[in-house]
């Protein structure tokens, strides 16, 4: 680890001045994430810029739905009686992920930004582009079991970056159609939580879209029809305290056996957590039959590329898809 | 040799809980990097991130300079150690790959993760970031670590329990009736305890050294030490009363335990190394990546006709590391045609060590599962297969075993796990969309008395203190040792203190192996015994002694006193003994060892596991849904931490079949989960409710107790009960552990 800087704000104005003004300086939340990564300098900060003491760990209900405040904790977020009654699917996604001293401790903010776990980021001996743009990239035709099998092209259609993010609660954010609120030196703005992650493509050292000093201080999540027919299935390598191989995000509104509208997001299988709006759309108005949920699996893994030691997921995330979709249709 | 009878061996031993067990669980048990020393500094390791080559350049100006350094140490630097080069030192024997390590002595990098540099500073942290900047130049070399690409220069390791083995005539098995060949594969496996490796080194004086260390044996790390740096053994004091978990990791004196005592010398300051967890990968052992072949024949009746077991592992090109991966195929069946091949491959890597189970669990993998692959193939009820094929006798060695209850522990265990619901067909048994299958296998694993000391010391209080340099592992060393000394001499658990893990104590070996019970705890037991006779002589002779007359016979030890068998009312407690004979104190020390029944018998403990397992033929998932672990080891001297060490040992079965996996990256040399997120150990949801089941009858020869090993039969053979009831859910068999969901999917889905 490097030797740094470290301060405490109490405003998010002072949050967001203290990043933006200084090159390499970074928020500090639960610190679940960040201070790994220096532990193993893959990340070296000169500043931390500790946000824990902001106001922003409220979960409140709003006019269209519900605001969860970025420093809102995990454990917090997946125990509170409106999320589990209105967005049972996040608790689901949230309570999958990690251990229960880790999610007491990770914030939504920081849970959105954690990097990916790929191995070779997270050796400096190795080539990886996401750390050190240029240098290769070591899962390609390496261990690449937890690789991605969506979306990893570049501007010449080569892979530059594999990884995926790591998170289950975006799974869950990303399909409930979450708006992202953060703060910046020129004002705030409003990121749909689908824009804020990004594919590796060019620069896959860029994780997402947020700017330089910008603060996320809460996320948004609009009322839904989904409550009774939601389900989050992570497949991992050990029943707790692992990271998916593939996940799935379901969440129907059913008018009898009819399918009226559907959410899905997978996870494990992308740079960025991977909605599926062509899937939903394909599921309007058809009934929420096994057969239909085949279908929908085959429209789901378009595009879908192995790389070798993943291979496995391209059966495996089509398998996931349809029992999640039956457990949800089955779920009230 | 005493007669096992001695024990009271128509009762069981009583339940009594862990004696250090509130120390542990309130902090008071001090582990090696607890220990505060004025003045400490911090020792961290820069590695090699090549797995094969020479430094080309090394800059350390900076680290040097950087705030707190006290001192990098690097091969130009390192003080040279005045024992280590000699004919005795480390590498006496030569190794098959030709190599000598020695760490920071030359510019040869070995493995991946090989020490190159000490950074030493006033803080951990400051150690840390000025590890950092040490950087490091290297003129790259061609690694090899890829075992399957390289079986073919497998050597056959020196020593006659590596050299091939022959009974009758093994190639018959390939005109058996029924014929299996198969091949499995197990990976590298990594202990990874809860606490982290490393050493605390005080001089004291110019040839006086204080060490607190991770070690599995405080008596042999005083040896190296003392043998590094020519000092009389009495002035190497070590000390390990607790450990966080060994597995075998603290089976040895690693070079970097030595560095650090150069280090600590050269400074004239205590040093503390703990090393990291990734660096726990890299340089305190692992358990070796093995590939095997079984081949194996049986006739229409089930009767194996022959088995070949050859196995092939991974070791450093600088040592030989072996382990006893074929010894089970030789003894565990009666099988008349029988051959075994071990063959070593050194590779660019660091040196395996032994790791729970050592050998056997690997071997166990592979021929349990090729068992229950023939008892497919013959359509028969596994357990029938083995009863066809039971060893009344040991067949390697054409003696008897000491005992072997194997048969009704078949018997328990498959009562318990509800083995009738069992369907050999496989696939037959659901729930909802979960398969569910059955599986068992057998384990073994060598039991023997070595040679230990220990003393004991009465007080006139009645309380008791047995001493023993004897460090534990983890096990409940301390509380098997007052349960002993407790059915010889009656007093209290709670009056009973067991010391440990100092080298000042009386000999003891370095725990491992399944033998501390069997070889310390005979020391206390002859100990407690002589102590019992001067104690029951004095009380017959002194005046006024309510057993005048009386033989010593006549007299029987219980809560703390001395009664009269037949008129229990004439009773002393045994404190009022020394009080009437004027001392202060009464104790005993001796010297204890095995004779020759060690050689007229096989000893072997023997276990077998039951697996339940669910398989998600969607998602590829396995758990183990239902465990039972039965243990012929004798007799049972402490029920609870014998079970706790049961239930280790399965969840560590559990890690071996369906999670663990060290991986390495071949273009590298390199590892790509080096740390507890991506390694995955068990957790609590992977571990079901095991039930542990103790046949616990005496051995009849072993030692006076009559109690058998059992921390290593308690792993060895589950992998393959789990593999064997996923065959039975999936009808599908996977033979390269771990059985992680990619690979169920590939077949099932
Ligand atoms: C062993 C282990 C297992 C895990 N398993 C899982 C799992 O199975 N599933 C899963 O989803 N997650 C898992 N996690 C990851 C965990 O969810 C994240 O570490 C956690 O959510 C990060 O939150 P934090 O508050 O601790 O972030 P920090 O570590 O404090 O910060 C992470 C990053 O976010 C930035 N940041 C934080 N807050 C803000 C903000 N308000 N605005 C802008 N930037 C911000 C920081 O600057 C930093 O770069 C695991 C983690 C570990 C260590
Ligand atoms: S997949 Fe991405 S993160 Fe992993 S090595 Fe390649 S570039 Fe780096």
């Amino acid at each position: 680890m490097n030797q740094f800087q470290y301060v405490r704000v109490t405003t998010p104005k002072a949050a967001v001045a203290a990043v933006t003004k200084e090159n390499n300086s970074l928020f500090l939340a639960g610190g679940t994430n960040l201070i790994d990564l220096m532990k193993r300098n893959v990340m070296s900060p000169e500043k931390l810029v500790d946000i824990n003491k902001l106001p922003l760990n409220t979960i409140e209900k709003t006019a269209t739905g519900l605001r969860i405040g970025a420093l809102a904790k995990n454990t917090a977020v997946a125990e509170h009686e409106l999320v589990r009654k209105s967005f049972p699917l996040l608790s689901m996604a949230l309570n999958a992920g990690a251990s229960p001293q880790l999610r007491n401790m990770a914030t939504v903010g920081g849970n959105m930004m954690q990097r990916t776990r790929c191995g070779y980021f997270y050796d400096t001996a190795m080539p990886c582009n996401k750390r050190e743009p240029g240098s290769g990239c070591g899962a390609i035709g390496g261990y690449n079991r937890m690789h991605a099998i969506f979306g990893t092209e570049s501007s010449d259609r080569s892979s530059k970056c594999i990884a995926v993010h790591p998170s289950d609660m975006c799974i869950a954010l990303v399909a409930l159609d979450a708006t992202v609120l953060v703060s910046g030196s020129k004002g705030e703005r409003r990121i749909p939580f689908i824009d804020f992650h990004r594919l590796p493509g060019d620069a896959p050292e860029k994780d997402n879209t947020l700017q330089k000093g910008e603060l996320i201080m809460a996320v948004d999540l609009p009322n839904n029809p989904f409550a009774d027919h939601s389900h989050y299935l992570k497949v991992r390598d050990r029943a707790s305290y692992a990271f998916a191989l593939v996940s799935v995000g379901a969440a129907l509104n059913l008018k009898g056996n009819t399918i009226q509208e559907a959410r899905l997001a997978m996870g494990g299988v992308s740079h960025k957590p991977w909605r599926l709006t062509e899937v939903e759309q394909f599921l309007r108005g058809k009934p929420a039959t096994e057969a239909t949920f085949r279908q929908a699996a085959d429209v789901a893994m378009k595009g879908a590329k192995g790389y070798g030691e993943n291979d496995f997921k391209l059966t495996m995330a089509p398998n996931t898809l349809i029992d999640a979709l039956k457990t949800a249709a089955k779920n009230a | 040799m005493p007669d096992p009878k001695l024990m009271k061996n128509d009762e069981k031993s009583p339940a009594i809980n862990r004696v250090d067990g509130r120390l542990k669980v309130t902090g008071g048990a001090k582990y090696f990097a607890e220990f505060e020393i004025p003045g400490t500094t911090y020792c961290v390791l820069v590695t090699s991130t090549i797995a094969r080559g020479s430094i080309a350049s090394m800059e350390t100006k900076k680290a040097e300079g950087a705030p707190g350094v006290l001192a990098v140490f690097t091969n130009l630097n390192l003080p040279k150690i005045p024992g280590l080069n000699t004919p005795e030192g480390n590498n006496a024997k030569k190794p098959s790959g030709g190599e000598t390590y020695q760490m920071l002595t030359d510019k040869k990098i070995l493995f991946a993760g090989q020490p190159i540099a000490m950074v030493i500073a006033d803080t951990l942290e400051r150690a840390q970031y000025a590890a950092t900047l040490v950087k490091t130049t290297y003129s790259k070399q061609p690694h090899q670590t890829d075992l399957e690409k390289h079986k073919a220069k497998g050597v056959m390791p020196q020593g006659e329990r590596n050299a091939d083995y022959k009974r009758g005539n093994p190639d018959t098995y390939k005109t058996a009736p029924v014929v299996l060949e198969a091949s499995y594969t197990l990976p590298i496996e990594v202990h990874n305890p809860m606490e982290l490796h490393g050493i605390l080194v005080n001089w004291t004086a110019d040839d006086q050294v204080m060490i607190y260390a991770k070690t599995q044996g405080v008596q042999m790390t005083q040896k190296a030490v003392a043998k590094a740096f020519k000092l009389d053994e009495k002035n190497v004091h070590v000390h390990t009363e607790f450990m966080g978990g060994g597995f075998g990791m603290g089976l040895k004196t690693w070079p970097q335990e030595i560095a650090v005592v150069a280090a600590a010398k050269k400074l004239r300051k205590p040093v503390k190394l703990v090393v990291s967890r990734d660096q726990m990968f890299t340089m305190v052992g692992h358990r070796p990546y093995t590939t095997q072949t079984i081949s194996m024949g049986a006739d229409k009746a089930g009767k194996l006709v022959g088995i070949v077991h050859e196995a092939t592992a991974e070791t450093a090109s600088y040592e030989d590391f072996t382990e006893s991966t074929v010894g089970m195929t030789k003894f565990i069946y009666d099988c008349p045609n029988v051959s075994t091949t071990y063959r070593i491959v050194p590779l660019d890597r660091g040196v395996p060590i032994w790791m729970r189970g050592p050998g056997e669990a690997t071997g166990a993998f592979a021929l349990e599962s090729a068992m229950d692959e023939m008892a497919a193939k013959l359509n028969l009820d596994p357990i029938e297969f083995r009863l066809r094929n039971y060893a009344e006798t040991d067949p390697e060695k054409n003696r008897p075993f000491s005992s072997k209850h194997l048969k009704e522990a078949y018997q328990l265990g498959a009562d318990k796990i509800g083995w009738s619901k069992r369907k050999n067909e496989p696939g037959a048994l659901r729930d909802g969309e979960w398969l569910i299958g059955y599986g068992m296998s057998s384990g073994t694993f060598n039991a023997s008395r070595g040679q230990a000391s220990a003393k004991v010391i009465l007080n006139q209080d009645g309380s008791l203190v047995i001493q023993s340099a004897v460090t534990d592992i983890g096990p409940g060393t301390g509380t098997a040792m007052v349960s002993i000394a407790h059915d010889v001499l009656g007093i209290p658990v709670g009056r009973i203190k067991f010391e440990m893990g100092d080298t000042t104590l009386p000999k003891a070996p370095t725990q491992g192996g399944s033998t501390i019970t069997s070889t310390v705890g005979s020391a206390v037991y002859d100990t407690c015994t002589a102590l019992k006779t001067s104690l029951a002589a004095l009380a017959i002779a002194q005046g006024n002694s309510p057993f005048m007359g009386s033989k010593a016979e006549d007299l029987v030890f219980e809560d703390g006193m001395i009664q009269l068998k037949g008129d229990r009312k004439k009773k002393l407690p045994v404190g009022d003994v020394l009080k009437a004979n004027n001392l202060p104190t009464l104790d005993r020390a001796l010297d204890s060892k095995g004779g020759p029944e060690q050689e007229t018998y096989s000893m072997y403990s023997f276990s077998v596991h039951f697996a339940e397992v669910r398989v998600n033929p969607v998602t590829g998932v396995v758990r183990v849904s239902n465990a039972v672990s039965v243990a012929d080891s004798g007799r049972i001297v402490s029920p609870k931490t014998a079970a706790s060490q049961m239930i280790g040992g399965v969840t560590g079965g559990i890690g071996m079949a369906l999670t663990e996996e060290a991986v390495l990256d071949h273009r590298f040399g390199r590892l790509v989960n080096n740390n507890l997120a991506d390694y995955h150990v068990p957790v609590s949801a992977d571990v079901p409710h095991i039930d542990t089941i103790f046949i616990d009858k005496p051995d009849p020869y072993i030692n006076p107790m009559g109690a058998k090993g059992m921390g290593e039969i308690a792993l060895i053979g589950f992998a393959a009960a789990v593999a064997n009831a996923v065959y039975n859910a999936t009808g599908q068999r996977i033979r390269d552990l771990p059985i992680t969901p990619d690979k169920v999917i590939k077949r099932v889905a």
